[in-house]
């Protein structure tokens, strides 16, 4: 099918978009790089009355390395972060979950806020950014506010911006050097949407894990930090403790069925995919890499 | 709803279009400017088949509104041969290779290696087949296609990187 009709807005800067979006409330939506909202108003499940383009508003597009914080407009395309290559070298997490992350032609078009903004369950960026403890710029009438990772994503497509809010920025703060990363994924098909993906990050001290942070997607209405992943902090991150952890993140998750994926099978998922990345990540960390 | 005036060039040429914001991209190509040889398989973005560049970059045709290209640089498959009709590099492999049957395809896959080749002129099997994965190719079986990228990229087709 084709999109219904809209009002189409192409503000050339923030405040304009957002004056746009108090203007019209629930009844705009925010077209970023589009590669969720076209399709979605193709099939028209999504109608809005008014379309509130960014691809015009210069000031979001960037990539600002602060020591080890990044900073992330959030008009950065997922391909401008898949060829940064600071990013490249301190966090292989990042890397892994671009290269699953549709095709080519998507990322090249496709926004880390947009997918963020946009949260589907399944999506790679919010499971990256509560790994990571991500924060949220968005501005609005009201000013501008910060939205920690945790606090940012609800529920199913449902995130804490308000409908005149535009998101600005993604704020991740840099695995330190020695930190073990990994992302992991299933899905039916290279660069499909994923069933279920895993973001590890691991630190040691000596032998032993001294802190992790495992955020999971697919597995809820939104992304899930697991719990049970912090059973990895003490303990040497070997074979009987991920077995432990595979058993209990099921008391964590609450997958959804679907056509791609019945629950069951998501679940089955969820243990073999966060052991995987946790694996994978503990592996670094041992290597003094990630 | 208004019509949006939009300016844009594409292969190599200035163009003024005056659009309903709600055509796509690709629409607008095959139907206001009769470029048909970007094709339309399943318009949510999987197939490859609506595959053009914008600014030297791959993007989902059918997935961009034509209010988007506003002020952009596009190429379609109609631009890559000469204006006599000789075939690129790529093109006389394709032909050569048999790297096509039905055709349908094959636009949205010449534009991807089109971008693969000149980031990377020389690619590996596995980046080939990487690149490639975002195109969906119901008659060939791909390795023909494949064999034809090799030839494009001046090894043999059968000899793997």
């Amino acid at each position: 099918m084709k999109p219904p009709a809209f009002e189409y807005s192409a503000p050339a800067s923030i405040a304009e978009a957002v004056s746009v979006l108090e203007q019209h409330g629930d009844e705009a939506k925010v077209l970023a790089g589009g590669q969720s909202l076209v399709p979605l108003m193709a099939l028209r499940l999504a109608r809005p009355s008014v379309v509130v383009d960014l691809g015009r508003v210069g000031e979001l597009k960037y990539v600002r390395h602060q020591d080890d914080l990044v900073r992330i407009g959030a008009m950065t395309t997922h391909r401008d972060i898949e060829l940064d290559g600071i990013l490249q070298d301190r966090s292989p997490m990042l890397q892994e979950a671009m290269s699953v992350l549709g095709h080519v032609a998507i990322r090249n078009r496709g926004t880390v806020g947009g997918s963020c903004a946009h949260s589907d369950p399944a999506a790679e960026w919010p499971a990256l950014a509560l790994a990571l403890d991500a924060e949220f710029e968005a501005s609005g009438p009201r000013g501008q506010r910060t939205i920690a990772a945790e606090d940012f994503f609800q529920s199913y497509f449902t995130t804490a911006l308000e409908p005149d809010e535009v998101l600005t920025e993604l704020r991740l703060p840099l695995p330190k050097r020695g930190t073990g990363t990994a992302f992991e994924e299933f899905s039916r098909r290279h660069g499909d949407f994923g069933i279920v993906a895993a973001a590890a990050v691991v630190r040691r001290s000596g032998g032993t894990i001294s802190d992790a942070s495992v955020a999971l997607a697919g597995v809820g209405g939104s992304p899930l930090r697991s719990t049970a992943a912090r059973m990895l902090v003490g303990s040497d991150g070997g074979d009987e403790v991920l077995q432990a952890i595979g058993v209990a993140v099921q008391d964590e998750i609450d997958p959804t069925g679907d056509i791609h994926g019945s629950s069951e099978f998501r679940r089955h998922c969820a243990t073999l995919i966060m052991t995987r990345a946790i694996r994978r990540a503990v592996d670094r960390a041992e290597e003094g890499g990630g | 709803m208004s019509s949006v005036e939009i300016s844009f060039r594409i292969n190599g040429s200035e163009v003024r279009e005056s659009v309903d914001p709600r055509t796509t991209l690709a629409d607008l190509l095959r139907e206001g400017l009769r470029l048909t040889g970007t094709h339309l398989g399943c318009e949510h973005g999987v197939c490859g088949a609506c595959t053009i560049l914008m600014d030297g970059r791959s993007v989902r045709s059918c997935l961009l509104l034509a209010v988007q290209a506003h002020e952009h640089e596009l190429e379609t498959v109609e631009g890559l041969a000469a204006a006599d009709g000789e075939l690129t590099t790529l093109q006389a492999a394709f032909a050569e290779e048999h790297g096509l049957q039905c055709g349908f395809c094959t636009p949205g896959f010449l534009m991807t290696i089109t971008e693969l080749l000149r980031e990377q002129p020389d690619p590996t099997d596995e980046e080939i087949r990487e690149r490639l994965s975002g195109n969906i190719c119901r008659c060939t079986g791909y390795q023909n296609i494949v064999a034809a990228v090799r030839k494009a990229s001046g090894r043999l087709p059968q000899d793997p990187a």
